[in-house]
């Protein structure tokens, strides 16, 4: 058992992957001798080699680009992109050349390729570094979308995501970067890299959530005790595909469901998880299924982001919006 | 060399100037040439043809069967069998010259007018059809002629070259001018003003790729002129990144051939990066939506008619290599074999259906997905179920 914060077990598990296959290499802006501006590639560069640990120019495009034509000789390239506001340029060759090359070539072309994306807000940053543009990503057919929450599953899931055949954007929430817990790399990973995983039991409500809003929403139920209520929290891990049998099966149980994203309110992860629930567990509810989000703004100045963040409280106020009905 | 091309501005250009104007129909540009438009040969102090007129005479031969491909292709747009068509009318020197001076491991990028350089790869011609009657995407296997499926968002596919190119340095199967690899990205005068091909001579530079840009300027992009994309002449931009550009006569086979030889064998070699212009005209429209009398003078297609790179082709070979007119009957034939043979082949191409087309989104199809094959194979059922009732 190591303890381990969740930068370190992405770098672990970017270790690991590069250790047990070759073909894998990891190219972004900084990603050498600094090791990122996040330090999650601290040390590959020296121990694979500036062939395998490549230091792009400063063209986002290019990153991804690039990554396709690796791909097509048979590398698994990761590609870093530095802060989720930065992703756009890149966004036509991620769209267009990578989500569809399989699908155009008939199943003749794979796209092994991760595309590792921090996201979300919380660290007091400039306009364009605390974006959580997952739905971008989510909504197009051919890409993968994940989020890790802990620094257990950042370890795994990153491991999973490289070994993935299809194309993975890979959300890795980096106000929880430093967060800490005990991994044992000899237990192989609980779960596959596109299951839900429940992470705290309930009876009352359930919250939904990925990414930085794990821990928040485990603290909101911690806090819920105290009223006597029972939150369940499912860490949904895969925004694309999304687990549908586990979302299912905790709302069958506790009747009421609240799902909670950084990301904007309007047509994110929530409005689909919500249709969902609507379609497939209409008669077991007791409420409408809601949604704490952040607001259909731009991200805002940072002095104003925890108003505009979902945190303890408003997660709380959303059980206690859902249990009046 | 700007001095020496007349009608393309000088290098140094004050802000309040106005945009060079495009050498004019009448002008001379500097180039690369071997072979005059007359059929003549020429020496260059750089470059040389080295090859016999054996091979010379297959030019003409591939030359002369995809133009007649690309002529029946357009046939059977205006006939409703294609939805569109990309000719390559014109374009056929810079096509065969650059696809025949490749060796059989290396790579190419094209765009969706390379239809020339396709037939050099091997590529049945009746796959690059799929794509323009919508029967798939372009789905041949790009590892089984080394030739990647077309890409029609403008210069996207140099991108993918250069990160190929990248893969073949890291396999080490370059430093051999000869039996090494290297990768050859297809793309227009248009494209040159796109981000990502600025971005693919900046990776290609600093990675010193085994890479060839190879851009047929073809003097229009749609509509637009080429000095609505450039000031300067284009092979002058690679000096800019880093590696040497230059200009070939895009209507002379043999010097597309010396010119894309030369610079990839300094690829496989390992000395990185060339830019090569190919200067020649698009004789048709951009596509067969297109309505090039709208913008452009009939005069200039006058004066570039006489340029045909077929025609000069056959003309040395007729003053200089004593071949005879039974050659050029036979070659006709065979042309007209082809084309008969990709009509046949088109309209037999069968009509595909959309539950087939489910699998391909992904390697691992999610359940959401799995769920709407279902539904949409039940909803189409239900039909067929309806007319066998009725």
């Amino acid at each position: 058992m190591t303890k381990i914060s969740l930068g370190k077990g992405i770098n672990m598990g970017l270790r690991a992957a590069m250790e047990s296959d070759p073909k894998v290499v990891i190219m972004g802006e900084d990603i050498g001798k600094l090791g990122g501006v996040f330090r999650v590639t601290e040390g590959l560069q020296k121990d694979f080699g500036e062939d395998r640990v490549i230091d792009t120019p400063l063209a986002e495009s290019g990153i991804i680009g690039t990554a396709v034509g690796l791909a097509l000789r048979g590398y698994r390239p990761v590609c870093e992109i530095q802060f989720d506001g930065f992703v756009f340029p890149a966004y036509d060759q991620i769209i267009n050349q990578v989500a569809k090359m399989h699908y155009r070539s008939m199943g003749k072309i794979r796209m092994p390729v991760v595309i590792r994306i921090p996201f979300g807000g919380g660290i007091g940053a400039v306009e364009h570094h605390s974006e959580s543009p997952e739905t971008l990503f989510a909504h197009v057919a051919g890409l993968k979308v994940v989020a890790c929450g802990d620094p257990v599953d950042a370890y795994w899931m990153i491991q999973q995501a490289i070994a993935s055949d299809d194309p993975v954007v890979f959300f890795e929430p980096k106000r929880r970067y430093h967060e800490k817990a005990e991994l044992d790399e000899s237990v192989p990973p609980a779960y596959p890299l596109h299951q839900a995983k429940v992470v705290r039991e309930g009876t009352d409500v359930t919250l939904f959530c990925y990414g930085p809003m794990v821990k928040t929403c485990v603290q909101a139920a911690e806090a819920a005790v105290e009223d006597g209520r029972s939150l369940e929290v499912v860490d949904l891990r895969t925004i694309s595909p999304l687990d549908l049998r586990t979302i299912f099966a905790s709302v069958k149980k506790t009747r009421r469901a609240v799902v909670v994203h950084e990301a904007p309110f309007t047509l994110g992860p929530g409005s689909e998880i919500a249709a969902r629930v609507t379609e497939e567990c209409f008669y077991h509810l007791e409420a409408p299924v809601l949604r704490v989000a952040g607001y259909d703004t731009p991200y805002p100045p940072s002095r104003m982001e925890e108003e505009y963040l979902p945190d303890l409280d408003r997660v709380l106020d959303g059980v206690d919006r859902v249990m009046g009905y | 060399m700007s001095e020496s091309v007349p009608g393309i501005a000088p290098e140094v250009f004050a802000p309040h100037e106005a945009p060079a104007s495009p050498p004019q129909a009448s002008e001379e540009v500097e180039f690369v040439q071997l072979l005059t438009p007359e059929g003549e040969r020429v020496e260059h102090p750089d470059y040389s043809f080295d090859l016999d007129d054996e091979a010379v005479k297959g030019f003409y031969r591939d030359m002369t069967l995809v133009r007649r491909i690309d002529t029946e292709a357009t046939a059977l747009q205006r006939q409703g069998e294609l939805g569109i068509w990309a000719s390559l009318l014109g374009q056929e020197a810079a096509q065969i010259g650059s696809g025949r001076a490749l060796n059989s491991k290396d790579m190419v990028f094209p765009t969706y007018r390379e239809h020339g350089v396709a037939w050099c790869q091997g590529v049945n011609p009746l796959n690059l059809l799929g794509l323009f009657r919508g029967v798939d995407q372009g789905a041949w296997d790009p590892r089984e002629n080394n030739f990647h499926l077309y890409t029609i968002v403008i210069g996207a596919q140099t991108l993918h070259a250069t990160g190929y190119a990248m893969g073949q340095q890291r396999d080490h199967v370059i430093g051999d001018p000869d039996n090494g690899e290297a990768t050859i990205a297809y793309f227009g005068d248009g494209a040159s003003s796109q981000g990502d091909v600025n971005e693919a001579f900046i990776y290609a530079s600093v990675f010193n790729a085994p890479i060839v840009f190879f851009c047929q300027n073809n003097q229009w992009a749609i509509s637009e002129p080429i000095d609505r994309q450039t000031r300067i002449p284009l092979y002058q931009r690679a000096a800019g990144f880093g590696f040497p550009g230059v200009r070939v006569d895009g209507n002379d086979v043999l010097a597309t051939y010396a010119v894309t030889q030369q610079a990839m064998k300094r690829a496989r070699e390992g000395s990185g990066p060339t830019l090569v212009e190919a200067y020649t005209y698009r004789m048709g429209a951009h596509t067969t939506s297109d309505d090039p009398t709208k913008y452009r003078l009939n005069e200039d297609l006058e004066h570039w008619k006489l340029k045909d790179p077929i025609e000069r082709v056959r003309a040395y070979l007729t003053r200089s290599a004593g071949v005879g007119p039974e050659y050029f009957d036979e070659i006709e034939a065979e042309a007209d074999q082809v084309a008969a043979e990709l009509r046949r082949g088109c309209l037999s191409l069968p009509d595909p259906t959309l539950t087939d087309f489910f699998d391909h989104a992904y390697v691992d199809q999610t359940p959401q997905l799995a769920e709407q094959k279902q539904q949409f194979a039940a909803y189409a059922a239900s039909f067929s179920d309806s007319e066998g009732e009725g």
